[in-house]
């Protein structure tokens, strides 16, 4: 039993879910149950993936030891990409498959520049944070174009598919991919590397492990996720407006923050990213359900961010100095 | 393989790092077996010599033979596959990884796998890791425990039973003693005499000269990037290496 409390403390998602827990009771009794109604709930669903992946992709990168400032270019510019080439007389597959290659490349470059240039990750995907962007607006020749709605899947992308209609198809995407990404990371031998790489380089890289490689491999699946995410946006709204994303990767890099990543690498999980996403989500809405002045959003998520990892530090420190059997 | 062929042949090392000579023409013939002491000051050629066996670094000129073959080490994955382990002082694990985790980063038992990448057989890591932290005569507290939490001796011992869980033939040990209790240092000392026992050449590197006559039964000393000593413990004193130093 203090052998599991131990265990569960030293959790790097601890405490955020246990402020998540919190902050849903409040909002719950604060907007007079409107939190958790059904209609609600169906709004925060429908979003959630979007904000979700682009999450799930940072923090895999965070605890790999890199940083991506990126990704809230590339969710505007890969949904750009798909429908200028689907006005360019592409179906929607192929376009869909160009624009996440397009995402993939871009995530590659982020890698490969920072490691070919011994640069911090921070500078070279800031770099690219401004040139995605433009690129974005560029292509979309000043004036976003129209998405013909009929070329386009729509079931297997946004239509409420959930018990009741409870969430949309993306959201299952968001779960699928999550649950593939915490498995690669906590049972296989890439996610093995993944931390060892981010927590602790010279040994990664003494131990044989090509750091190189997994770094830029991260990097892309970051990029790549966040590309979807932003599919998964354009198509909600049904149009690929060039402004999308704008801020999303700070709000990402709070979220795996608030979920237990740490930002030196090694540190953190998927399912941490997640949750720091959702309480992001959480107070967004909560506040608008229970009326605060809604300006006051970006302070609760700067002061949770701070409160998060303050709190986490906190209950490892604890976590570790419980004695639960003694040493021989 | 006779008993006379050297494991570890190093025929004329040289390497330059931008415009300095660390390496000056080494050439060390290590027995199979044999407990080598490798001593010299900062600056004498000790780590150069070791990161070039390991993989880290590639010699500018000479070659390494490897039990009589001649052999090229690109990588530290080369270096391993021939059976040199090396334990650095600081850079052989991850703190914030368990001990099972480890063992095996880099080498991880799969239960199926495409193309090298697979599922992790956690179960086997984890007994694995008892059974060969148990061989060197460790004893921790579950396999699970971050290494971070262990004492520097403990991770010198972790280390060195990766090492023998992997079979290798020859163990480098860079500076295992440094910055270690006298408790925890005569435990390290232990771990290398164990060694011998098994059959494991090991190349001990460390300022300590009580250290290195304590455990070895052959002293190198380098000094400015050449071998300025090199006799078995038995003809020689500390007094007398420390007059070449």
């Amino acid at each position: 039993m203090r052998r599991m409390l131990k265990l569960s403390l030293q959790k790097p998602e601890m405490a955020a879910s246990l402020l998540l827990l919190l902050l849903v009771v409040f909002f719950q009794i604060r907007s007079d149950l409107v939190f958790l109604s059904y209609d609600n709930m169906r709004g925060m669903l429908g979003y959630l993936p979007e904000v979700g992946l682009v999450a799930v992709g940072v923090t895999l990168l965070m605890i790999c030891g890199e940083f991506d400032l990126s990704v809230g270019s590339v969710f505007a510019l890969m949904p750009m990409v798909m429908a200028v080439t689907m006005l360019g007389g592409w179906g929607f597959w192929p376009a869909t498959g160009f624009g996440l290659l397009t995402c993939a490349l871009v995530g590659f470059l982020n890698g490969w520049i920072t490691i070919k240039f011994a640069i911090p990750s921070f500078i070279t995907t800031l770099g690219m944070l401004f040139m995605a962007r433009s690129i974005t607006v560029v292509i979309s020749g000043g004036f976003p174009p129209r998405l013909n709605m009929a070329e386009i899947p729509e079931h297997l992308f946004i239509s409420y598919v959930g018990p009741g209609d409870l969430f949309r198809a993306s959201f299952l995407w968001f779960v699928a991919i999550s649950i593939l990404v915490s498995l690669l990371l906590a049972k296989t031998n890439f996610g093995n590397w993944v931390r060892a790489t981010g927590g602790y380089l010279p040994a990664a890289e003494a131990l044989g492990i090509p750091a190189n490689k997994v770094k830029i491999a991260c990097f892309m699946i970051c990029s790549v996720l966040a590309g979807l995410a932003g599919l998964f946006q354009v198509l909600r709204l049904g149009s690929p407006l060039p402004s999308i994303g704008e801020g999303l990767e700070l709000q990402a890099v709070a979220a795996a923050v608030i979920g237990g990543t740490a930002l030196a690498g090694g540190i953190g999980s998927i399912i941490g990213g997640i949750i720091g996403a959702v309480l992001i989500r959480v107070i967004d809405n909560g506040m608008v359900m229970s009326q605060v002045d809604s300006n006051w959003f970006k302070f609760a998520v700067g002061a949770l961010t701070i409160l998060a990892v303050v709190g986490n530090s906190w209950l490892r420190k604890r976590g570790r100095a419980m004695k639960v059997e003694v040493e021989k | 393989m006779t008993p006379e062929t050297p494991i570890i042949s190093v025929r004329n090392l040289h390497k330059w790092y931008s415009g300095v000579h660390a390496l000056k023409g080494v050439s060390l013939d290590v027995m199979p077996g044999q407990a080598l002491g490798l001593v010299g000051d900062n600056g004498a050629g000790k780590s150069t010599l070791i990161n070039i066996l390991s993989g880290l670094h590639r010699q500018d000129e000479g070659e390494i033979l490897v039990e009589g073959k001649a052999t090229d080490i690109r990588n530290p994955k080369d270096s391993m596959r021939l059976g040199i382990e090396t334990i650095y002082q600081y850079n052989s694990m991850v703190p914030i990884m368990s001990i099972s985790r480890n063992m095996f980063i880099g080498r991880e038992p799969l239960k199926w796998a495409i193309g090298g990448f697979g599922l992790l057989d956690e179960q086997k890591m984890r007994t694995e890791s008892v059974t060969a932290i148990a061989n060197v005569d460790l004893h921790l507290r579950s396999p699970d425990a971050l290494v971070g939490e262990l004492s520097g001796g403990q991770r010198q011992g972790v280390a060195i039973a990766r090492a023998m869980h992997f079979k290798s033939k020859v163990m480098i040990l860079d500076e295992p003693t440094n910055h270690l209790s006298v408790k925890e240092t005569a435990k390290v000392i232990g771990f290398v005499q164990g060694l011998k026992a098994q059959g494991v050449t090991s190349i001990f590197i460390s300022h300590n000269m009580q250290h290195v006559f304590a455990c070895c039964d052959r002293v190198v000393a380098m000094a400015l990037g050449k071998v300025v000593l090199d006799k078995p413990i038995g003809e020689t004193s500390i007094d007398e290496v420390h007059m070449v130093l």
